[in-house]
């Protein structure tokens, strides 16, 4: 299955195996959660985002009831590093279009890498209110966490090296659905 | 999307890129002041300093509350409660501010070119919150946003700014970021108070009140400065009031679909009638919210980025030439 181009990027997972993924874990948040009462989706932009609109069609799927509310969650305000960084990120904004209060939340994100950004990412769901708890799904681990956050739900697991870059391509935004490793 | 300037010290010059990347972000910030916790930390930690050489309510409470919603330190001087009533200039006020090391210095004067002035001696970002006839980026940027949310888009638009255009820092400022943006500005007033030049502006000058708002798709009104203008650039405020004064037979002109805007504080029954003020297509309170979500996007833009991003960035604006006509004009 794996693909290694001469430039260096390496394909780890294609379109069928992301999909493969991303129904089992729409089992797994099922089989968790047992219904899907009070649950709901926050998907960090850009890429969690489609990834969280995926998994809860899968989830309407399985379970043959209406899809649960989702929402959208922008960390850049939350970030650590934005006084590192040369130019300022662009925010694109926060929508959760439901109340937080007592909800069954499960944060949606593409990578899990440092963890910086779910701490971002929960900093930024409870100044919304207070959920009765909050998951976490990615569709990679790659790894090299700087805090201690871990993922209940994880695509693939990938061990990297830290100087490697983990890029997930998805069809809604960049045409293709594909996860490569660039060295 | 770029944006990479080290002050806002003025929107001529400013590409239609650059300021729709400040409109969308702004867009983006209307929602932390809907939530319960009106707050997000991007700014903790740092200080946001508004100097405010004339008086404001509206626009030095709006930097106020915009910083502290991004978690910014604030502290607020006038020019009567300082060292400047005894005497110190604006370099060197400025300079003992820049040694406490803010984060960033809104600054209001009734000077044109002041706000340059101070950029010329501190490091630290400067945003422009009026300079006497000169500009008031922000405010344009509000009002860009306000007519954006409402039509979608501003190229294409009419919009006919009103009032004393000579004096007025709103109108320039607007004449600026709504051309950049496409739209095509008419600019109406009376000839002592628009002086033919304007129209070296790229705009369409019009003398009569009926001529200008005919068919507009937006129609901006700006303040007569009653405290210096009364009977110097017109023979009597009523007189001023009965050729003027935006009434529901002028906005009856105009397209059905007109927004009416207005940089506050209003002369009611001077230049705008009350029933126009607060009529259905009256956008004056929405110009408000939006004042503040600007105001936390220039913020945010200017002031989160690492100190070493904002001294490599390009210059500043060029400071412009003091604008013809007497100092202290006022928004």
């Amino acid at each position: 299955m794996e693909v290694t181009t001469p430039s260096g990027v390496r394909q780890v997972l294609d379109g069928p195996a992301i999909h493969r993924a991303l129904v089992r874990i729409a089992h797994e948040i099922l089989e968790r959660n047992k219904t899907l009462e009070n649950l709901a989706f926050v998907g960090v932009r850009s890429r969690g985002v489609h990834l969280a609109q995926r998994i809860r069609r899968a989830l309407q799927e399985i379970d043959g009831g209406a899809l649960v509310p989702f929402g959208v969650i922008d960390i850049t305000l939350y970030r650590d590093d934005l006084d590192r960084g040369v130019q300022t990120p662009f925010v694109k904004g926060t929508e959760i279009p439901f109340a937080l209060e007592g909800r069954r939340l499960v944060l949606v994100d593409d990578v899990l890498f440092t963890g910086r950004t779910v701490r971002a990412a929960l900093d930024a769901i409870i100044d919304f209110g207070r959920p009765e708890f909050i998951q976490l799904a990615v569709l990679v681990d790659r790894g090299h966490r700087e805090l201690p956050i871990r993922a209940d739900y994880v695509g693939k697991n990938l061990p990297t090296s830290r100087a490697e870059r983990v890029n997930v391509h998805l069809a809604e935004v960049d045409g293709v659905d594909e996860v490569v490793i660039e060295t | 999307m770029a944006f990479t300037q080290r002050h806002l010290l003025g929107l001529e010059g400013m590409s239609a890129e650059a300021i729709t990347a400040i409109l969308d972000t702004a867009a983006s910030f209307k929602e932390i002041s809907e939530r319960d916790i009106k707050k997000v930390p991007t700014l903790r930690g740092k200080t946001v300093i508004n100097l405010f050489y004339e008086s404001s309510t509206r626009t030095r409470t709006s930097f106020e509350i915009a910083a502290k919603r991004l978690s910014a330190d604030t502290i607020n001087l006038s020019a009567s409660a300082s060292s400047v009533s005894k005497g110190e200039t604006l370099a060197d006020t400025a300079r003992n501010l820049e040694a406490m090391r803010p984060d960033a210095l809104v600054v209001r004067h009734p000077l044109s070119g002041a706000c340059a002035l101070v950029a010329r001696h501190v490091t630290c970002p400067i945003v422009n919150a009026g300079d006497g006839c000169h500009e008031h980026p922000t405010q344009a940027l509000l009002d860009c946003l306000t007519i954006r949310e409402h039509r979608g888009q501003i190229a294409g638009l009419t919009v006919a700014v009103v009032g004393d255009l000579l004096h007025s820092r709103v109108g320039r400022s607007n004449v600026h970021a709504l051309r950049a943006l496409g739209a095509t500005v008419r600019l109406v007033g009376p000839p002592t108070l628009l002086p033919p030049e304007f129209a070296t502006m790229g705009c369409d000058v019009h003398t009569r009140l009926e001529d200008g708002v005919r068919d507009a798709d937006v129609i901006m009104m700006l303040r007569i400065q009653r405290e210096r203008l009364g009977g110097i650039f017109f023979p009597s405020l009523d007189e001023y009031s009965h050729y003027y004064c935006l009434t529901e037979d002028a906005v009856r002109l105009a397209r059905p679909d007109v927004v009416i805007l207005h940089p506050g504080p209003l002369n009611r029954g001077l230049e705008i009638a009350s029933s126009v003020a607060d009529g259905p297509y009256s956008l004056i309170m929405n110009q408000v919210t939006n004042g503040l979500a600007v105001r936390m996007a220039i913020l945010y833009m200017l002031v989160a980025r690492s100190k070493a991003a904002q001294l490599a960035d390009a210059p500043a604006l060029p400071a412009a030439e003091p604008v013809r006509g007497r100092s202290g004009g006022r928004a």
